[in-house]
């Protein structure tokens, strides 16, 4: 049987997903027979490879530098899959979208800082979008995985359909918020 | 003495069934284990037709119902499951998420929540139209109440609560259209409202995380409904 190449990202969320992703427990085990890790946030690959099967995505878009990196991605992954509300609905990450980012900012390192306050941008860190978004606003994608985090038996079960060549219906599977 | 109301015969989904002229075809529909999804229909409250959940298909009739506030017709033919059907209540569903700030996540209803079942219900996996993101207020005016605007539907349950069964009318809706908003008295702070008993009533028929009581963490509000029936049981009964 040929292995599929799976791979799991990590934007704008809390590693919840990720979290969730490793309560599959045993089931990972037999995972591993079926599919190769060849990305992640879990394994020590510094390059997203080309001719990936599935990858995973968790959280939002909310930088300059989450925009280059999901396109990226997209252009080398069969099936993209968002994973948790954040890539799904933008969700907490999304709650400063009705305030501008220099107020956020602001708040952030000026008015809730002890020492040094002040904005500065120093071209190291990305540069936060003016509206975080979900990742289907941005490019393309396949599968839907609502959740806060997702079940782990949820994403087993996507998993599994999607390395069988299923379509996963997640009716009573998961839900916002869950 | 007023006359017995006529009885009507019409299908649902290919199924005989029978009500009263002044029932509404959705409440044959549940006399008759008829599932048809509902937003802003609340028993014991009078039906306004504004979430649009309960839209259905009358063969011969050229647009959607809604069934909360359509009468039966004899020989009349319904039809409350449909791809069509399927697709416009997703669709709304999308629309009501997008329109304000739902986030499931960190909301005080998290898993008490009938927009939050019905997403799932009907399989609303994402929202397949931008967010709007408005800043809207939180009014934690009152005492022992909060009104969260970024998580109401405008399906206008408390303003109904309020002015048909506690008699107060301290709830209304301001503005049109994507500019509604509910409001206490005269856009006064809840806290400041001078009708409002405190009831808490329009806290319970709420659906959503949008009316809570203090003092509820992440997922804690369950609402209770039960005196809505009672009420309006008893009230029935005395007319």
């Amino acid at each position: 049987m040929n292995r599929a190449r799976l791979a799991t990202v990590w934007l704008d969320g809390c590693s919840g997903c990720h979290m969730s992703f490793l309560d599959m427990d045993e089931r990972l085990i037999a995972l591993a027979e079926r599919a190769d890790l060849v990305y992640s946030p879990l394994v020590d690959s510094k390059e997203f490879p080309e001719g990936v099967d599935i990858t995973l995505v968790e959280g939002a878009v909310s930088t300059d530098e989450d925009i280059e990196k999901i396109r990226h991605i997209r252009g080398r992954t069969k099936l993209l899959v968002s994973l948790g509300d954040c890539a799904v609905t933008s969700n907490v990450p999304a709650m400063r979208n009705p305030f501008p980012v220099v107020q956020v900012m602001e708040r952030a390192y000026v008015e809730n800082a002890d020492i040094r306050q002040g904005v500065e941008f120093t071209g190291v860190l990305p540069r936060l979008l003016d509206r975080v978004r979900p990742v289907h606003e941005v490019v393309p994608v396949d599968v839907f995985v609502p959740g806060c985090p997702p079940p782990a038996d949820a994403i087993h079960y996507v998993l599994d359909a999607l390395l069988d060549g299923r379509q996963p219906d997640l009716t009573g599977q998961t839900r916002f918020g869950r | 003495m007023t006359p017995t109301p006529r009885v009507k015969t019409f299908r649902i989904d290919g199924r005989d069934v029978v009500g009263r002229e002044d029932q509404t075809v959705l409440e044959v529909a549940r006399e008759n284990d008829i599932r048809i999804p509902t937003l802003c229909h609340l028993d014991g409250l009078t039906d306004i037709g504004a979430c649009r959940m309960c839209l259905v298909e009358v063969q011969g009739w050229g647009r959607l119902v809604p069934s909360c506030v359509t009468k039966p017709e004899e020989g009349m033919v319904v039809v409350s499951q449909s791809e069509r059907l399927a697709r416009y209540r997703r669709t709304i569903l999308e629309f009501l998420f997008s329109e304000r700030n739902h986030v499931c996540a960190v909301c005080v209803s998290n898993g008490h929540c009938e927009l939050q079942d019905l997403a799932e219900e009907v399989g609303m996996t994402h929202v397949r139209v931008p967010y709007r993101y408005p800043g809207l207020a939180v009014d934690a005016s009152h005492g022992r109440f909060v009104a969260d605007h970024n998580r109401c539907i405008l399906c206008a349950r408390c303003v109904r609560v309020c002015g048909e069964v506690e008699g107060a009318h301290t709830w209304d809706v301001s503005g049109r259209g994507i500019q509604s908003l509910v409001i206490t008295d005269l856009a006064a702070p809840w806290g400041e409202s001078d009708t409002c008993t405190g009831c808490g009533k329009c806290v319970q028929v709420c659906p959503t995380g949008a009316l809570t009581e203090k003092g509820h963490s992440v997922a804690e509000m369950s609402k209770r409904r039960q005196f809505l029936p009672y009420l309006a049981t008893m009230r029935e009964g005395r007319r």
